[in-house]
């Protein structure tokens, strides 16, 4: 495994699935009475969050507790950075207190690189900007795979405001890289032009698209947009790209629905349809914790067990 | 200092006087005193060629030296030393300071300032409009008698048409450019870098080529409207040269500039978000930067200018949305586009030259600059260094700033010396002030 993940571009396919077979011993620990295992034990875990996040920051927390990781939790709000202090201070603050990975949430574009070239830990990126994020990717091909035999050809259907959506740019970026086809589905507006050099198909038409799919991946929509002028209602939005009740019925039997959450229920996602068995929005939820605990995992007790190795053969040679 | 000074067996190119061959040149009481082979020392300090090129000392249209207002960033003293390293002898000052320069009393507070330092000779330019705001038209008139060159709301495009209309017919009995930084609001807001394959790529904010090509084709029309004179700053997009071109063949008053870094970088580059490549109009697509280095070639696009835009380490070491754009430059320039435009046979070192010191001089209708290099003209001169490699960084820059969109990059030609009217302000490529 590399040192960082910073973005799903620089996976292979060898990786996606040794993330993903490891994230699938993990999700057992998930359902025992004691939900630990001593993987990380002395390791120290940040979590460093500078945009408000529930489900992605306590996914971590919890990945890196069932690790036996020492977890600290920074939140931008009520800490030094209300006190203006710099990413970059705040970073060698945290590698000055010994931590072994840093786990960002950033509103800015990159941040995770910044960060990544001023410390030496491990920056793994839980969402930067409009940019990626890489681990929703993952926690959704881990889901896609428990319902599909393989990637290979998946049709999956990434509905919404793709232009602002780090999910969609890690979800399309992955699906390419595991041999799964992607349609972006949306208004032009939110759809960047330049994603037909992605290896993706782009369609304006969701109705037309909706037969042909194997996942249904709805994305948030942001009422933000609509103020901006990227569409020009709420209401037309919902007709045109909503998940209904009727839409739905267009959809293949075996079809799934993903959202990566939190829903706007009668935006995006009629109420009742998130709530379909076919909707596998939950399991994202669970699935997330196993995948995170992969990545930690593997990016952690990778360094940690090769130091053990090298000590261990200094000890045998003297 | 001496008095006399013989520079002997310089590689003297001035396109000016259509000159290229190795002669020498004496220089006395700040003129240039005689320009021939085989000149007697009688008692003049000899400084020996050895190889090196001597040029009219370069003259940049587009500087921003901060002062006063932004000294964490830049002082008139390192930003013209750093202009000194760079074989510069002129350099017009943007007015984004603070107070802007929109009125004589600050001109002349910067002259005074950059006077005392006597590192280069700094020409401020005083904005368009009051306070940069894109409103009311400033005392052009009096600012021109003040010794002013060129005017602008750089870092602003005059986005209105009528303010636009009227510099550019107000302007027109005084001889002063009108320049332009094109940059249309609407199309910008918000923006990161240029929009494309990589700013997808990258989830950065896009601003299209067209951002800066609506309001080039507007303003050359209000050019043809006035017949004032436009400058068109910072050039970033081949559509932009193709009007620029087509304006000059109609007979057009319109000049135009273009970057070391917008000729020699692409989109491409910001893979690493750096944000010293966070850039005030965006470097763009390779398409682009193709079709500046032909316009430059051929004449269409004027000058090389730097936008050499300091910022201070704890400014730019941030995000990279957050980091100010603009890179350093004036210390590179000449060594960045030696590198990849003249070694690479795009320009021959005459039209560099041309670009990088005649024309600007010309624009600015500045005398003392720019050659020929002749007796009785001001003795400002450069010599380079054509073969010396080196890396951008690997010395400290003499500017206050160090964000330079090049630092690690391998370049050839090196300024060696600089001489304002007939003193050293760069000698054996050390300041001497």
């Amino acid at each position: 495994m590399n040192k960082h993940l910073l973005s799903v571009r620089d996976l292979s396919r060898e990786e996606v699935v040794r993330i993903l077979d490891t994230a699938e011993s993990f999700r057992e620990v998930g359902t025992r009475v004691i939900k630990k295992v001593p993987a990380l034990r002395g390791r120290t875990v940040v979590n460093l969050f500078y945009e408000n996040s529930t489900r992605t920051r306590i996914s971590f927390e919890l990945a890196a507790k069932r690790l036996s990781a020492d977890v600290i939790n920074f939140s931008a709000s009520g800490s030094s950075v209300a006190k203006g202090e710099s990413l970059k201070d705040t970073a060698l603050t945290l590698e000055a207190m010994g931590a072994d990975a840093i786990v960002i949430r950033h509103s800015s574009s990159g941040a995770p690189y910044a960060l990544s070239s001023w410390v030496g830990a491990s920056v793994l990126n839980a969402g930067d900007g409009t940019h990626e994020h890489p681990t929703q990717a993952l926690l959704d091909l881990f889901t896609m795979r428990e319902h599909f035999a393989s990637f290979e050809g998946l049709r999956v259907g990434i509905v919404g405001d793709v232009r602002h959506s780090r999910v969609a740019r890690s979800l399309a970026f992955a699906l390419g890289t595991v041999g799964g086809q992607a349609t972006l589905v949306g208004p032009p507006t939110l759809i960047p032009p330049e994603a037909s050099g992605w290896g993706v198909e782009v369609s304006h038409d969701l109705d037309e698209v909706l037969p042909k799919l194997d996942v249904c991946y709805m994305l948030r929509v942001q009422r933000e947009r609509q103020r901006q002028q990227f569409f020009p209602s709420v209401r037309e939005y919902a007709r045109l790209f909503g998940l209904s009740r009727a839409r739905v019925g267009r959809l293949p039997e075996h079809a799934i629905l993903m959202h990566p959450g939190p829903m706007n229920r009668g935006v995006e996602i009629e109420s009742e349809v998130a709530d379909l068995p076919r909707a596998v929005i939950t399991d994202q939820v669970t699935n997330g914790i196993a995948v995170r605990m992969s990545l930690l995992y593997l990016i952690l007790g990778g360094d940690a067990s090769r130091a053990a190795e090298a000590e261990a053969k200094e000890a045998a040679g003297a | 200092m001496p008095e006399r000074t013989l520079l002997r067996g310089f590689r003297l190119v001035d396109p000016v006087a259509g000159h290229d061959g190795t002669t020498d040149v004496l220089v006395e009481d700040g003129l240039v005193a005689a320009v021939g082979p085989g000149l007697a020392a009688d008692g003049a300090e000899v400084v020996d060629g050895d190889g090196l090129v001597l040029t009219p000392g370069l003259v940049d249209l587009h500087a921003h030296l901060r002062e006063p207002g932004f000294e964490q960033k830049e002082t008139i003293e390192t930003g013209t030393r750093a202009a000194a390293a760079g074989g510069y002898t002129a350099v017009v000052a943007m007015p984004n300071t603070d107070p802007v320069t929109d009125n004589v009393a600050v001109i002349a507070e910067v002259r005074a300032r950059a006077a005392a330092a006597a590192l280069c000779e700094v020409f401020p330019a005083g904005s368009i409009t009051r306070g940069l705001e894109g409103e009311s038209l400033t005392d052009i008139g009096e600012m021109a008698a003040a010794g002013v060159r060129l005017l602008t709301d750089d870092g602003n495009c005059v986005g209105s048409s009528r303010v636009m209309r009227l510099a550019l017919e107000y302007a027109r009995p005084f001889g002063v450019l009108i320049a332009q930084h094109p940059q249309d609001a609407g199309l910008s807001e918000g923006w990161q870098m240029h929009e494309g394959h990589y700013s997808a790529l990258l989830g950065l904010t896009g601003v299209p080529a067209e951002a800066e090509e609506v309001v080039v084709a507007r303003d050359l029309a209000l050019a043809r409207l006035t017949g004032g004179r436009l400058h068109v700053m910072h050039a970033s997009s081949a559509r932009t040269v193709a009007m620029v071109r087509e304006a000059k063949a109609e007979g057009l008053r319109v000049s135009a500039e273009v970057t070391p870094h917008h000729l020699t970088l692409s989109d491409e580059d910001l893979v690493t978000y750096d944000p010293n490549r966070r850039i005030n109009p965006p470097v763009r697509t390779p398409e682009h930067r193709d079709g500046l280095r032909a316009g430059l070639a051929d004449g269409t696009l004027d000058a090389v200018a730097t936008d050499h835009a300091p910022h201070a380490a704890e400014e730019k070491e941030r995000e990279f949305d957050l980091a100010p754009p603009g890179t350093i430059g004036l210390e590179t320039a000449f060594a960045v586009v030696h590198t990849e435009l003249v070694a690479t046979g795009v320009l021959t070192l005459s039209e560099l030259i041309e670009r990088m010191s005649s024309r600007p001089a010309a624009l600015l209708g500045l005398d003392g600059h720019g050659g020929p290099v002749i007796p009785g003209r001001p003795a400002n001169l450069a010599a380079f260094d054509l073969t010396a490699e080196w890396t951008a960084g690997e010395r400290p820059f003499r500017s206050l700033a160090a964000n330079s969109a090049f630092l690690g990059r391998r370049l050839r030609g090196r300024p060696v010396h600089t001489i304002l009217g007939g003193r050293f302000t760069l000698r054996d490529g050390e300041a001497t002030a």
